[in-house]
């Protein structure tokens, strides 16, 4: 069901308690969603009420309120298996975020697969954390980790990627399905069919993409999907490693404790099966649960108006931004989430960030952890971000472009 | 005496921004302070002198004077830092070692711009300002 994009943010602002505030006595403009999303009302109260109502440990116990928390709980696992396409709910694995999720990839899948003979492939639009977890496997296995080149426009370089399987025979293949420094959607579909045709495995980090796309694993057929809550209107310390059953069969477990085993002795400890091998110890339940409601509250809304709206906010932005003289785009690629990155001729973006921040807009500056990509870019001082999510607004971007030209004036 | 420096420069800069009400101005103002600090000489804008926050770097060199004292160069390459570098090289430079090692700043929590020296920030002032008193910490010691 589409409706207008432009009623969106009028809909659902008052959803957002923290849009009311006031920041250096201005109305908060916050354009920093790419580092985290707010929190609608709906997240905020359940939380409040599974920990005023119903908290207890999950899994265990036979009284009441243990049954209604692990109900909650698995029942948030089932809400994410259904929002990402998952073929069993036991593909998800709850993990404490994406970084956490590619950590235990690269750890139990890489620590039992690689050799001194493989390739792990990567690339250079990477988040540091789908570059640093494969960097410490591959350096204790003695593995490479190659990374595909970035186009001037943000776009991947596909005939590089293409090239790179066929030299490199990578065993593993890591990308981000969005950049969340450049907003490029990459064509995930397109590059798991190649890498599996090569005979690698794929991990999709898909961060920046949860809150912005439909995501269905299965059509995109990776191997491996890792996602966070807080980006997606869901709280912070929570996230979701998808693996097709398979995989995560095969692989041993990585971190050992409670909850993740079948029975302990000291002669020998048998695990426990998906997808509670991978989940050691006592997890994030009331940040599971109110992970679910806010992935109910991203489909009450509806994945593509939310879509639908970010995509006339960026092409709002391009051209708004446009009209600011020295001001360069960074990542123009054909198809991006909310997320416009900038530079100002001889300005520092720290100093605009901060010069946005006195006049209560919230932005992002510097490198947005991914170095590498900022290198290749020949960017040295980063870039300043402005990231929009479902409630932002045309008025609110107008806003920010008066702002920067405010501070581009003030520091020329 | 020379703590007495210290804390009439701050007592300076205090007064020197109360002019402002306006969170701009006041930006406006540091921004134009930025421009007059007592710059390090190019060729000691090296690595070995290189302070490295994770948004904006700053450089810093520190210069024993024949009296004793403390003198401090700097640049950062964010204009708004290079204004933050600037009073605290204006409040501390030119004091004896100890007193710059003890001394009590409180100068930017008065003009309301403490926020710069938190590590979220990562504009290498508050590495600078460790460096500053790490130096003449150094100094003091081997003057006693």
């Amino acid at each position: 069901m589409m409706m207008a994009s432009f009623n969106l943010p009028e809909r659902i602002r008052q959803d957002f308690p923290i849009l009311q505030r006031k920041v250096h006595g201005k109305d908060l403009v916050y354009l920093d969603n790419a580092a985290s999303a707010q929190k609608p009302l709906a997240v905020i109260e359940g939380q409040r009420e599974y920990l005023s109502n119903y908290h207890a440990n999950i899994h265990r116990g036979a009284h009441h309120l243990a049954q209604l928390a692990t109900e909650a709980f698995e029942g948030a696992r089932g809400k994410i298996a259904t929002h990402i396409g998952a073929a069993h709910t036991e593909e998800v694995v709850f993990t404490g975020g994406s970084t956490d999720a590619i950590n235990l990839v690269a750890q139990a899948w890489g620590r039992a697969n690689l050799t001194s003979d493989d390739t792990v492939l990567v690339t250079r639009m990477e988040h540091h954390a789908n570059i640093v977890p494969w960097q410490m496997v591959c350096a204790e296995k003695g593995a490479k980790l190659v990374p595909v080149n970035v186009l001037e426009d943000g776009t991947l370089d596909l005939d590089d990627y293409a090239s790179c399987l066929e030299q490199h025979q990578p065993k593993m293949v890591g990308f981000v399905h969005a950049s969340n420094t450049l907003g490029t959607i990459n064509p995930v579909a397109e590059m798991c069919a190649q890498a599996k045709a090569a005979g690698a495995l794929t991990l999709v980090d898909g961060s920046q993409a949860l809150p912005h796309l439909n995501i269905d694993v299965q059509a995109i057929d990776c191997d491996f999907y890792v996602a966070t809550a807080h980006k997606a209107y869901g709280p912070t310390g929570l996230g979701f490693l998808y693996g097709k059953k398979s995989h995560l069969e095969s692989m041993p477990p990585w971190r050992g404790g409670g909850e993740m085993i079948e029975s302990v002795s000291f002669e020998g400890t048998t695990f426990n099966g998906l997808p509670h091998k991978f989940e050691a110890g006592t997890p994030h339940i009331s940040g599971g649960i109110a992970f679910g409601i806010a992935l109910d509250w991203m489909n009450g809304v509806g994945t593509e108006n939310i879509s639908h709206h970010e995509t006339r906010l960026v092409e709002h932005a391009h051209a708004a931004l446009g009209t600011l003289k020295g001001l360069q785009i960074i990542g123009t690629a054909p198809h991006k989430v909310g997320v416009v990155s900038l530079v100002v001729d001889g300005l520092h973006p720290y100093d605009l960030g901060t010069l946005l921040d006195g006049q209560g807009m919230a932005v992002r500056t510097g490198h947005h952890c991914t170095e590498p990509l900022m290198q290749h870019l020949g960017l040295e001082s980063g870039t300043l971000r402005m990231s929009f999510a479902a409630y932002t607004t045309r008025e609110e971007i107008d806003r920010a472009v008066i702002a920067l030209d405010r501070a581009i004036n003030m520091l020329r | 005496m020379s703590e007495g420096l210290i804390s009439s420069r701050q007592q300076e800069v205090i007064e020197e921004f109360e002019l402002f009400d306006d969170w701009m101005d006041k930006y406006e103002h540091l921004i134009e302070l930025g421009k007059d600090i007592p710059a390090i000489q190019p060729h000691r804008k090296t690595d070995d002198h290189l302070i490295k926050g994770c948004q904006s770097k700053v450089w810093l060199a520190a210069d024993e004077t024949d009296s004793g004292a403390v003198e401090f160069t700097a640049d950062s390459d964010a204009i708004i830092t290079k204004g933050l570098v600037g009073l605290m090289v204006r409040v501390l430079s030119g004091a004896d070692a100890r007193a710059i090692a003890e001394a009590d700043l409180h100068f930017l929590d008065a003009i309301g711009l403490h926020q710069h020296l938190s590590p979220t920030r990562s504009n290498g002032l508050a590495s600078m300002v460790k460096q500053m008193r790490l130096y003449a910490a150094a100094l003091a010691a081997r003057q006693s």
